[in-house]
């Protein structure tokens, strides 16, 4: 996908950039990595190397950085990405019960996108919200969902078909 | 009712706000320290206040303080790590999403302490909520004079930066966070040298937890000896802990150093006992990394003495008997619990978070997932479970940063403590597949389905 940041996409690089000592720009790569893809959804390659060009720094330090951390998706998703904690203590509450129950109810294995694009869910590694599991959240914002169950998911996937289609 | 420093106005309305913690008494600590007190003053309260990392090393905070170097004319930096991933701890996203201004507040005056004029806090990339919430704390404060420049005309300059993590566990390794933060993987750089000489940018760095920094600011306001008759020998003041698992009452409690673990499961006041009328099986006490103890050792030490929630108490009899403090993760396992499924589900964390620096982490990880796998779906013999020994041996103390350790010991003292359990996994491979109710490759990425 080729990308072209918006002048106000540029601005909030710009205040991230402040943040660190002249000459440490690189130091925004993540924030800015965030901000991109809360634009976009994912990072494509163009997205990346614009990145690169913006932090005067080589393609390649922003690959790197890409693919080591597990929040940025270097292939589109669903709109809604429910990422279920499947880490141990959440899965003393029921966590995989979750994860079946999503499966089957979305139709689609953890990684895939439903057919309309709406939705795809995977699970994820203990998101410090053990005490209030089973647990999913979605990004960007990483709005958080707690305590789980299956009416509960049942109801969330509803608000979320809903909301989609107002807009 | 146990005192409590941290969490005192959790229950009031607003207390999110600058306003409402402000009325409550907030920012009094950044007054003192900045108008009454020099540098060295708050660091010597600290160390008077016994108060050791609560990110889970038990570092004493003063004398990590007084380690940093000062060269002339190089900035030092105070970075905090909000990076919360240990599986079972939420305490820190607990703290900055109720009370986000002690947060501020301990940041100011440590700041001070360490003479940091620009500070940062790291916060796991996925807390965006909190990350939203501790940025708004740090613009209140600001725009009422307690950061900026010449705050309460004391001369002293301070701005804090927000840093968002990018979902990676050994980023809260404190070299891998300094890694990230300049961009980069988050790989961990060997030590020495240490952050407190060579840390942010190559300039001295203190390191410290979202808790350890909000703990001083009581200390600052009700002075370090204050703070240190709290608790039992060197384990002082109050510790948040994170309480999950099968408890009837799971969450975020604020103990007094000391408390009786028993007391702490059992009580009304904390989480008041296991859920659905079970038995406790065991007990995670300090987060994933740290051994796994049965209920008899968990509630009483191998001398039969009462286990308290100290660092000196939990780590009664080291990890033969014993366990560690680490960073508050208490998760209980009830009686239907399988102890071979979680050892599995921990070791297959770690794998996925090694950074694969190191040979005996990358590949011992996966080493150790694999044959833990084999055990848990009833295809593996008795004797893997000595290989499992030999694997998680060769891996603690063998590699650059704690990860690896961290990796082994679970294994270790679940070996060591419910040995019967893998043997009866493997001699019984299809009773033992009831146990994990045919889901658990929902959590195993191992099993192709
Ligand atoms: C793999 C690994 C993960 C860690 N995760 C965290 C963490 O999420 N938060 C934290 O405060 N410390 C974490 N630590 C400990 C830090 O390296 C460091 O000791 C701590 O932040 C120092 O702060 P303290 O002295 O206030 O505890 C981790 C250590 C390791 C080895
Ligand atoms: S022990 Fe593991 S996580 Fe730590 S540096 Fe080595 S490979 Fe990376
Ligand atoms: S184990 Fe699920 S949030 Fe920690």
């Amino acid at each position: 996908m080729i990308v072209e940041f918006s002048d106000e996409l540029l601005a909030k690089f710009a205040e991230v950039v402040a943040r660190y000592p002249q000459g440490r720009q690189k130091s925004a790569l993540l924030p800015v990595l965030h901000l991109v893809q809360a634009e976009y959804g994912w990072l494509s390659v163009d997205a990346m190397d614009k990145v690169a060009a913006y932090l005067d720094i080589r393609p390649i330090e922003v690959y790197e950085v890409a693919t080591f951390y597990t929040m940025f998706f270097l292939q589109p998703q669903g709109k809604y990405m429910l990422e279920v904690c499947r880490t141990g203590p959440c899965c003393l509450v029921g966590a995989e019960r979750i994860m079946k129950h999503i499966e089957q109810r979305l139709g689609v294995k953890e990684g895939e996108v439903t057919a309309d694009g709406l939705f795809s869910w995977r699970g994820v590694e203990c998101v410090a919200a053990c005490g209030f599991g089973p647990v999913l959240q979605i990004g960007p914002e990483y709005t958080f969902y707690e305590n789980l169950t299956e009416e509960s998911v049942d109801n969330l996937i509803n608000e979320l078909k809903q909301k989609s289609q107002q807009g | 009712m146990a005192r409590k420093l941290l969490l005192t106005h959790i229950d009031v309305p607003g207390i999110q706000s600058f306003e409402v913690y402000r009325q409550k008494g907030g920012y009094r600590a950044v007054e003192k320290a900045l108008k009454t007190m020099s540098p060295d003053d708050v660091v010597e309260e600290v160390k008077k206040s016994g108060l050791r990392g609560r990110g889970g090393a038990g570092f004493p905070t003063g004398m990590k303080w007084s380690f940093l170097a000062k060269p002339e004319g190089v900035p030092r930096y105070l970075v905090c790590n909000g990076d919360e991933s240990e599986p079972g701890t939420f305490k820190d996203r607990f703290l900055m999403t109720h009370i986000p201004h002690a947060l501020v507040e301990g940041m100011i005056v440590s700041s001070y302490a360490l003479g940091a004029n620009t500070s940062y806090i790291y916060i796991r990339g996925e807390m965006m909520p909190q990350i939203r919430i501790v940025e708004k704390a740090i613009a209140e404060a600001k725009a009422a004079g307690f950061l900026g420049k010449n705050i309460l005309g004391s001369g002293y300059d301070l701005e804090i930066h927000v840093q968002p993590g990018g979902g990676a566990y050994i980023c809260g390794e404190e070299t891998a966070l300094l890694e990230s933060l300049e961009g980069k993987r988050g790989n961990p750089r060997i030590k020495p040298p240490f952050p407190a000489v060579s840390g942010l940018y190559g300039c001295p760095t203190v390191v410290n937890n979202v808790e350890s920094i909000a703990a001083t600011v009581p200390i600052v306001n009700d002075g370090g000896e204050e703070y240190a008759k709290i608790g039992i020998e060197r384990s002082t003041g109050t510790k948040l802990i994170s309480a999950s698992g099968n408890l009837v009452r799971p969450g975020v409690y604020e103990i007094e150093m000391g408390l009786p673990m028993e007391e702490f499961i059992y009580s009304d006041e904390y989480c008041g006992g296991i859920a659905n009328g079970k038995r406790l099986k065991a007990v995670v006490a300090g987060g994933s990394s740290v051994p796994i103890l049965p209920t008899n050792l968990a509630l009483k030490t191998a001398k039969g003495e009462s286990r308290l929630m100290t660092y000196e108490s939990l780590a009664d009899g080291g990890f033969v008997t014993g366990t560690a403090m680490g960073s508050g993760g208490f998760v209980a396992f009830d009686e239907d619990q399988c102890i071979v499924r979680n050892t599995l589900n921990f070791t297959r964390f770690y794998h996925h978070e090694s950074c694969g620096q190191c040979s005996p982490c990358r590949e011992g990880t996966g080493w150790m997932e694999k044959v833990l796998h084999k055990i848990e779906y009833g295809q593996a013999s008795l004797s893997d479970v000595d290989l499992l020994w030999d694997i998680q041996q060769k891996i603690d103390g063998h590699t650059i940063c704690p990860l690896g350790d961290a990796s082994a010991w679970p294994v270790a003292s679940a070996i060591r403590h419910f040995r019967d359990e893998f043997e009866w996994h493997i001699l019984h491979p299809e009773e033992a597949q009831t146990r994990n109710f045919g889901l658990a490759h929902y959590a195993d990425p191992l099993v192709t389905t």
